[in-house]
């Protein structure tokens, strides 16, 4: 099968500041990447080139065989930040059911439309493992049973791509982890594509296909042990850079721009 | 504006709805009534849920504006209301993707537009018993064809609310995946305003420009607390808004203090009612939820085995 995803010499950029420059990368079916690289470094504005909201300023960006445009119903989007707050008092399978049927104009009207969107929520729910937390409020889910409802509402759809932005920021280690076996689980068996921003490896590593690291204005990709070398990454940030190995294969990138992004624990 | 302490209780509910049907007023206000708070319930839920309500206060105020200006140029309040809420409510909905964020260019707006408001007034060398009942509201003052006005100005807002109902939900809970998904969440935003423009307009009849709260907010307020499900939420917003509307009606008829005061008295009772139940809303769902599982956690399971994962406590 052809590449999801294809860029060549991509460059990008907003009004006078160019983001990143000559990325070239694809991405195939099924496969779990992971967008790598310190903040600012133009992450999510990758996202924003495949969901269609920004455009290559030069070079080639093909997804699904042509360019990326917005409302594109393959692609479900978990974005950093969100509306829901702690007072929001609706019940999580709402939501979920809103990835389903939020851009309809009339609700369900009919039984059998109704219950085609109870459904859509409910194996939503389940392939994230948060069947029990439907009937929770959204306002008192803790940040990472929050991020398994955003997940189940971007599933809702049954969408063949998946784009993560920071879906590991607010957890600490133990729940990073249970997210990434999640969604590595739904890879392997919904073969879903899935592109995932983060700015620390460790946790992903075992996980992955292909990572796509970006910084200093470029982009570098590959397996990640290829693409995580001193070598690499020395040539991609432009001064040294070293990355450092632990006993149970954890890396630590050091004399990056902001290496201490990389190093977080 | 004022009761009519002319009639006694009966207390015979039927016999003194009978007494009261008798008179024109009262049935129109009744009607009117009924329409407003209809709308006034659907669109609070919308303005709860999207943090809104200090536009909806801005909007309000406004309105006051341009119902002074409209009596000052010897036009019906109504339409200075109409056109000084659309105006401002697009005006929100283009300048701030979340109207929550803008309180200050809102609230700068709003100064000068309360300004304008008393110049207007100034002007004016009429009665200032329009100016009261524009800020407190005068429901039994209402003529059956303003009745109709009412009917007309609400309908297509309700349909245009039907439509888009489902959309603006969603922009209203994930802005940002609705934009992504190609949704006109500035478009939703304008139909949104515009809809608590019309609300707040006709709403001022029954309520005044100074209680528009007890209308536009406080019904949801109570409802967020008492559903999770938006359906129910707008439903029980729509009773709410209603049972306080007839509540104020059928007192005001009996007693000598002015319509408004019941309404905003009933609505604020229930809001008291619902706030201090124990075990309503997420923050006390949260922290029960906390407590429930503190000494679970520490023994490694937690009672009641459902088969979710340990609940997780927050970073900072």
């Amino acid at each position: 099968m052809g590449a999801i995803a294809q860029a060549e010499h991509v460059e990008v950029g907003y009004h006078a500041r160019t983001v990143w420059t000559d990325a070239t990368f694809d991405i195939g079916p099924g496969e779990f990447v992971a967008v790598i690289g310190p903040n600012g470094a133009g992450k999510t504005t990758l996202f924003k080139l495949l969901l269609g909201l920004l455009r290559p300023r030069a070079g080639r960006l093909e997804l699904f065989g042509t360019a990326p445009r917005r409302g594109n119903s393959k692609i479900g989007y978990v974005p950093q930040t969100h509306t829901v707050d702690r007072d929001t008092n609706v019940q999580a399978d709402q939501l979920v059911r809103l990835g389903y049927s939020g851009t309809r104009w009339t609700p369900p009207l009919t039984p059998s439309e109704w219950r085609v969107e109870r459904e859509a929520a409910e194996r939503a729910l389940q392939l994230v493992g948060a069947t029990e937390l439907g009937t929770r409020p959204l306002g008192a889910l803790s940040g990472g049973e929050l991020q398994r409802i955003f997940l189940a509402e971007a599933l809702a759809g049954r969408p063949e791509m998946l784009l993560l932005d920071e879906p590991l920021a607010s957890l600490d280690l133990r729940r990073a982890e249970e997210l990434v076996q999640v969604v590595s689980g739904l890879v392997r068996a919904q073969r879903v594509t899935t592109l995932l921003v983060a700015h620390d490896i460790n946790p992903l590593i075992r996980y992955l296909d292909k990572v796509i690291y970006i910084a200093n204005g470029r982009v570098a990709t590959g397996l990640p042990h290829d693409v995580l070398t001193t070598e690499r990454l020395t040539a991609l940030y432009g001064v040294r850079v070293e990355v450092l190995h632990d006993s149970r294969g954890n890396l630590v990138i050091v004399g990056g721009e902001d290496s201490h992004q990389d190093v977080s624990a | 504006m004022s009761g009519f302490g002319w009639v006694w209780w009966n207390w015979n509910l039927v016999a003194d709805l009978r007494v009261m049907w008798q008179y024109t007023f009262i049935q129109s206000a009744f009607e009117a009534g009924t329409i407003i708070a209809i709308l006034a319930g659907v669109v609070s839920y919308l303005v709860v849920l999207r943090r809104s309500s200090f536009a909806a206060h801005a909007l309000g105020h406004v309105g006051f504006s341009g119902a002074a200006g409209a009596v000052l140029f010897a036009v019906a309040p109504i339409w200075g209301l109409l056109l000084f809420t659309t105006v401002s409510g697009t005006g929100i909905a283009v300048l701030g993707r979340r109207a929550a964020n803008r309180d200050v260019e809102i609230g700068t707006v709003l100064a000068f537009m309360l300004g304008l408001g008393l110049l207007f007034l100034a002007f004016y060398r009429g009665y200032a018993t329009e100016a009261y009942s524009i800020l407190f509201g005068d429901i039994v003052g209402i003529s059956p064809s303003q009745v109709w006005f009412t009917l007309y100005a609400s309908l297509p807002i309700f349909v245009v609310l039907l439509l888009v109902y489902r959309q603006l939900l969603f922009a209203s809970l994930d802005e940002e995946v609705a934009e992504a998904k190609g949704m006109h969440t500035m478009l939703l935003g304008i139909i949104f305003m515009l809809a608590l423009a019309v609300a707040i307009s006709i709403a001022v009849t029954v309520i005044g420009v100074l209680l528009i709260f007890a209308l536009t907010v406080t019904p949801a307020a109570i409802a967020v607390r008492l559903a999770q499900r938006p359906l129910y939420a707008v439903l029980i917003s729509v009773l709410v808004a209603l049972a306080a509307t007839w509540a104020g009606i059928f007192i005001a008829f009996y007693e000598v203090e002015p319509t408004s005061f019941f309404i905003v008295t009933i609505v604020f009772a229930i809001y008291l009612v619902v706030r201090l139940l124990p075990g309503l809303g997420p923050a006390t769902q949260q922290a029960r939820w906390a407590r429930a599982s503190a000494p679970a956690l520490a023994s490694g399971g937690r009672p009641g085995a459902a088969p979710t994962p340990a609940p997780e406590t927050e970073l900072p």
